[in-house]
């Protein structure tokens, strides 16, 4: 669709010229060519409100100052001495006595005003919301009203149509008409960022002997409700930010915590380690990443989807190799295992620091996760944190699917909950911790795939999450899911809407005192297994 | 364990701590080219060795001996010497590089006054009232309701450690009055002594020195009296202790507390010899690596944190010097293998290895012990 849309623009890019040659009147030249210079400005906003690819040219000529007046009043564009009527498009020889047509600063100014708008009228529509978005930047310029009406009348694009609603409205705000002006403070109820406040504000102005700027009563009236309406929508959209960042912070730290679920959770193993198992998944999502670089060039796109499998396999290697080698001698020891995990993780962090360097390595985007979608007029939800927010859903549905119906969850949650029966039944209980925990680190090596798509990606990644997973699955409860889920996406939540009130490092010092008090109130988390036993 | 603190180990106590008192005889009784004179250098290296190895030793109190695992003393270390620290940065006077009375980092942030929290700290006697007070009152709080709802184990642990998280991002901060992520450094002077002065230096390590023997006796002290045993009972079965009729609560909480304090003496004393104090020291990095220096050395021994103290410090200062990439292998090998293969750690093994030697040589494992003790503290 998108591809069919794009070959017709492009038709209809080529045709636009032939159609429009010859396109400008002469009288709007012949201003170029005299002194006044208010004339001149005036022209120049008439040629390029004509929107035709003529208009550009002319005016990137002017620019260039390739533009010369004849005796005889045509205006010619001279180009690597070839000269073209201006008027007629037609190819001329360069009359004796022609005048270069010179540019001040204004009339640059001018031009190049011009032209921003004019890229409004272009096919690309990349082009056209870039130009759109400058001219956002811009002080309102009440000439430019009629460029943009005619690009609104154009635009097929709904978020730009949005932006040139609100540029048209600026604009008029900025006009002498009172009936234009109470019409654009009108408009903007519907469509004003807060960014225009400072416009609307300076209507409803005081006089230093009290009396208001603006003598139209109606006018303030309406520039008032505006305001209001405009600062409701302000809030509105903060709340519905603030919703949005921290699902996705709580799907970012669920992503980091639930592995340590099951390792901490489900076996009790106090893995210091987990932070450099999230580490090790980010380091082969880089790994991927550089292997496709170097020979899939064409599919970089889509290195995640071979990143995902490498990341969770390299991760359960090495958990497994862990357990094996040092977790398992530690059972029923969990202060111990608490320092030997620390060390394994220092001996991790400095064997990555080796191989790969102490600096952060890059991690990019692929191209479809750039970007976002706008929604409620201004906000934008970034595509990469919409794809960890669905991804955080699918683990969790694997890891439940797992835990639950099949046949190595059976036997997971029989070793946990009774070691000695399920012995007895024949399960070898051995090889399902150490499945076990390779599930744990495997799962963990997705996180770190995941998080290396939001984040920096270093040796110290997982220094940084590493409390954070604790607090989450203690939060939850210990040997929750369904409490892990919902302590990460709090946790989240707290933060985020803590965050504009208290500042970063005050929201996370916040809640880590709360988790504390929280914790000395409920040891067991939210999701307490009812039941009397001591020890 | 008796074996440790027969009368040989006694002696062999006494011997290391003269030859440590020894050392700033050394440093300035001997001319510089003198084959025996101990550099400054040398001298201070010990001295912040002793810093640690009097936090060690107070972990071991609560860790060796009450069977709390502790991830934040690096908190309570870090509060001492900031205590402390205040102290040192109004002695600095009108010497910082702003000409101002107020520390460099307040000019630099605009400050006009103080803080109230900076009242009276320009008075020597009240920062070391602080010292104590406000790590102990934090300890004291904080124990009382971790213990009191019975959190113990991996949870307790766990809290601590992000109780230390939160206490180093708060110090991280530029507004706390803390000088931000700089700290304090730049001392001049203490108690009218300048800082660098060879003079002040031996008097703070002898002072170091004093304080690790004392604290040294008053935990040995303690540990045997009755509330010692007590102590050990919470370690070994506190469900069973608390069937007896004893309630573990105020056990934990006195030497919990007692355990800060001592923890904050030893980063009041660290920071006139090390000059510098920053939010760094909270990392629970470090706090985690104190433990470390208490199971190497063995834990539930006092004598062996000490020991830990010095060789993972020593070996620490010699591996950052001569292969600094791979200290941290070096680190993390320590944190598995002695986990893993000397679960009592180095004291706690010398027995058991007593037991394999011929007769005539038994009675001797805590001298070999004090003796690589002293053999650290001369290096």
């Amino acid at each position: 669709m998108k591809h069919v849309l794009k070959q017709f623009l492009l038709a209809l890019a080529v045709c636009l010229p032939v159609v429009a040659n010859a396109a400008i009147d002469p009288a709007l030249l012949q201003p170029l060519a005299g002194d006044d210079p208010d004339a001149r400005v005036d022209a120049i906003a008439r040629i390029a409100a004509s929107g035709s690819p003529d208009a550009r040219k002319l005016l990137q000529a002017l620019l260039d100052e390739e533009l010369v007046a004849t005796p005889a009043g045509q205006i010619l564009i001279v180009h690597d001495s070839q000269a073209v009527d201006a008027a007629t498009g037609q190819a001329l020889p360069l009359p004796d006595g022609a005048d270069a047509i010179v540019v001040n600063n204004r009339l640059r100014g001018a031009t190049q005003a011009a032209l921003s708008g004019l890229a409004l009228l272009a096919p690309d529509k990349e082009q056209r919301l870039s130009a759109a978005r400058a001219l956002q930047g811009q002080d309102a310029d009440p000439a430019r009203a009629p460029l943009l009406r005619q690009a609104l009348a154009r635009e097929t694009d709904p978020d730009i149509q949005i932006i040139l609603r609100q540029l048209v409205a600026v604009a008029d705000l900025a006009a002498t008409d009172p009936v234009l002006r109470k019409a654009a403070v009108l408009a903007l109820a519907d469509s004003g960022t807060s960014a225009l406040k400072p416009q609307l504000q300076a209507i409803l102005a005081h006089k230093p002997d009290g009396s208001y700027m603006e003598a139209d009563e109606s006018l303030r009236v309406a520039a008032a409700t505006t305001l209001a309406a405009i600062e409701r929508r302000a809030t509105r959209n903060d709340i519905v930010a603030n919703l949005f960042y921290g699902v996705s912070l709580g799907s970012v730290l669920l992503l980091a915590a639930l592995g340590l679920a099951i390792t901490f959770g489900l076996m009790g193993i106090i893995n210091m380690a987990h932070g450099e198992l999230l580490m090790i998944g980010a380091y082969t999502t880089y790994v991927v990443q550089s292997l496709f670089r170097q020979y899939l060039p064409g599919a970089l796109d889509w290195y995640l989807a071979a990143a995902l499998p490498a990341g969770f396999v390299v991760a359960f290697a090495v958990g497994v190799l862990l357990e094996r080698s040092v977790i398992r001698w530690l059972y029923g020891r969990p202060l111990e295992t608490l320092l030997a995990t620390w060390g394994i993780s220092l001996v991790l962090m400095q064997t990555v620091r080796t191989v790969f360097g102490a600096q952060n390595v890059e991690v990019a985007n692929p191209a479809w996760m750039s970007g976002g979608v706008t929604v409620l007029g201004s906000l934008v939800l970034p595509y990469n944190r919409i794809a960890i927010i669905g991804f955080a859903v699918l683990v969790v549905a694997a890891v439940w699917l797992v835990l639950n119906k099949t046949r190595l969850g059976l036997f997971v949650r029989a070793v946990m909950q009774n070691r000695r029966m399920a012995d007895c039944v024949g399960v070898p209980t051995g090889r399902i911790d150490m499945l076990t925990f390779g599930l744990g680190s495997g799962i963990a090596g997705l996180g770190g795939v995941a998080l290396s798509q939001l984040g920096n990606v270093g040796p110290d990644l997982g220094q940084a999450y590493i409390v954070d997973s604790f607090m989450v699955v203690v939060l939850g409860g210990v040997g929750q899911l369904a409490g892990t889920v919902l302590g990460a996406l709090g946790l989240g939540e707290i933060n985020k809407f803590l965050e504009p009130l208290a500042g970063a490092v005050m929201a996370k010092i916040c809640i880590l005192v709360v988790i504390i008090v929280f914790i000395q109130r409920r040891p067991q988390g939210l999701f307490a297994l009812k039941g009397r036993s001591i020890e | 364990m008796n074996t440790l603190y027969n009368r040989r180990g006694w002696t062999l106590l006494a011997v290391c701590t003269l030859v440590a008192a020894l050392l700033p005889l050394l440093h300035l009784a001997l001319p510089a080219d003198h084959p025996l004179h101990v550099s400054g250098y040398a001298m201070g290296l010990v001295g912040k060795f002793m810093c640690y190895a009097l936090a060690a030793l107070a972990l071991d109190l609560v860790w060796g001996y009450t069977g709390i695992l502790s991830l934040g003393h690096g908190v309570f270390f870090a509060l001492g010497a900031y205590a402390h620290g205040m102290y040192l940065m109004r002695a600095i006077g009108r010497e910082g590089s702003y000409g101002s009375l107020l520390p460099d980092f307040m000019v630099f942030l605009d400050w006009k006054d103080y803080p109230w929290y900076w009242a009276f700290t320009n008075h020597f006697w009240y920062c070391m009232l602080l010292v104590v007070l406000v790590p102990g009152l934090l300890a004291f709080v904080f124990g009382y309701f971790a213990f009191r709802s019975r959190i113990k184990g991996v949870y307790f642990s766990i809290i601590t450690q992000a109780m230390t998280y939160a206490f180093m991002l708060l110090f991280f901060r530029n507004d706390t009055g803390f000088g931000g992520n700089n700290g304090f450094t730049d001392f001049k002077r203490i108690l009218g002594h300048a800082i660098t002065a060879p003079g002040t230096r031996v008097a703070l390590y002898l002072a170091t020195l004093a304080l690790l023997v004392g604290a040294l006796l008053l935990c040995r002290w303690i540990v045997r009296s009755k509330l010692g045993r007590v102590l050990q009972g919470v370690r070994d079965a506190e469900s069973r202790l608390m069937f007896i009729g004893y309630d573990p609560l105020a056990f934990k909480l006195f030497v919990w507390t007692l355990s800060a304090v001592l923890c904050a003496i030893a980063g009041a004393l660290y920071v006139p010899q090390v000059g510098i104090i920053n939010p760094s020291e909270m990392s629970p990095a470090n706090s985690i690596e104190m433990v470390v220096w208490v199971a190497i050395g063995g834990r539930g021994t006092l004598v062996g944190p000490i020991v830990g103290a010095f060789a993972v410090n020593g070996l620490k200062s010699w591996f950052t010097a001569a292969f600094p990439d791979l200290w941290l292998f070096a680190l993390g090998l320590l944190f598995i293998l002695v986990t893993l293969f000397l679960r009592k750690g180095i004291l706690g093994t010398l027995p058991e290895l007593a037991r394999l030697l011929p007769a005539r040589l038994r009675g001797k494992p805590a001298a070999a012990a004090a003796a690589a003790a002293a053999e650290e503290e001369t290096a």
